[in-house]
């Protein structure tokens, strides 16, 4: 049943997300695309919304997704699951075990954790990027206008911040791609 | 997000003192979840015990999970658009360079010892590797044997240094 298996998904996803923010990704990646709930086309849209619009990625995510394919009910039920295991981590450090992230069992493999974390956003992305562009992965052919692209906004977000101090924030990139995308591949 | 949180809970309300801030930040790393998240059950258990804790979490989730409620409900409809879709074809791009983006800020945040370089070489590889031939394994399964990694090397150099301790 969806429910049963938003929840299950979501509780993994919430469980494992470590770090916040983007480190969610790769993991509601995996869970969607291996429940098949949505196609990388609309997990990549979904991205980029949940960036624009204020709250964490993943709760936004996890209201998108449950929503798609459940309603409001699935969206209640991802959002909800996606958000338990934090809530319950944080209260029993507060009540019981104040000392819980002293212990060395868990600073050890929290310690391993985070570097490959690390490892599997970086390689999420440019798997991301090499699949859009038609390169290797996937069954997309190759296409040099989005490569070409690619290149470009690439050149500009990360070149931005050598010219003024903070650079492009990601939402402004987002909007620039959109006014870009609109024009390139509507010609 | 953080700032904003400070002002709110800190500056504002005074619900919880800037140190406190600092120890919610330090926890939030190493529990799951977004920060935003842990800040708001912290902040609420300090304030009003169980019930407050639920009432801040959703208060935190309840807005964002509104407007994207509604956003889902117009969005297939929106894609049919054709300048829509190539507008979206163009932010697929955008998302792409951000997910590398932070990953490349946290890189820049880690220690940068040989085991942590090590553990990202070899995650980043394996990654590739399980999308290049299509392979059933889930990133949650590599996380999990990092964090094995981690216990494992922890307690081989922790008996070296005993070992020579008694020695």
């Amino acid at each position: 049943m969806i429910y049963i298996d938003l929840l299950i998904g979501f509780l993994e996803v919430g469980f494992l997300s470590f770090g916040g923010g983007y480190a969610a990704i790769p993991l509601i990646r995996d869970v969607v695309l291996s429940y098949g709930w949505l196609d990388e086309e609309m997990l990549t849209y979904m991205i980029a919304v949940s960036e624009s619009s204020p709250g964490p990625i993943m709760v936004n995510m996890a209201t998108y997704v449950g929503s798609h394919k459940g309603g409001i009910l699935g969206a209640v039920i991802a959002t909800v699951a996606v958000v338990l295991p934090a809530f319950m981590i944080i209260l029993l450090i507060m009540v019981l075990l104040r000392k819980l992230l002293q212990n060395r069992y868990i600073k050890a493999a929290l310690g391993g954790m985070k570097p490959c974390i690390i490892g599997i956003i970086l390689t999420t992305g440019i798997i991301m990027v090499l699949r859009n562009c038609g390169i290797l992965i996937g069954n997309n052919t190759f296409d040099i206008l989005t490569v070409v692209l690619t290149c470009g906004m690439g050149v500009i977000y990360f070149g931005s911040r050598k010219v003024f101090k903070k650079g492009i924030s990601p939402i402004g990139l987002i909007g620039l791609s959109a006014i870009v995308g609109a024009v390139a591949y509507g010609i | 997000m953080i700032a904003l949180i400070e002002k709110t809970c800190v500056e504002d309300k005074k619900w919880i003192s800037h140190d406190e801030m600092m120890d919610v930040t330090v926890i939030a790393e190493s529990t799951p979840g977004p920060i935003a998240i842990n800040c708001a059950t912290y902040v609420g258990y300090k304030q009003g015990r169980m019930i407050g804790s639920v009432a801040a979490t959703l208060g935190m989730v309840l807005p964002s999970f509104i407007l994207i409620y509604v956003v889902a409900q117009f969005l297939d409809g929106f894609l049919e658009i054709t300048w829509i879709a190539n507008a979206f074809k163009g932010i697929k791009i955008a998302v792409g360079i951000l997910i590398i983006d932070a990953a490349l800020k946290m890189l820049k945040k880690m220690k940068k010892k040989p085991f942590q370089i090590c553990m990202v070489v070899c995650s980043a590889v394996l990654m590739l590797l399980i999308s290049f031939f299509s392979l059933d394994i889930s990133s949650m399964v590599l996380m999990l044997v990092a964090a094995l990694i981690g216990i494992a090397v922890m307690m081989i150099f922790k008996t070296d240094r005993q070992e020579r301790g008694t020695r």
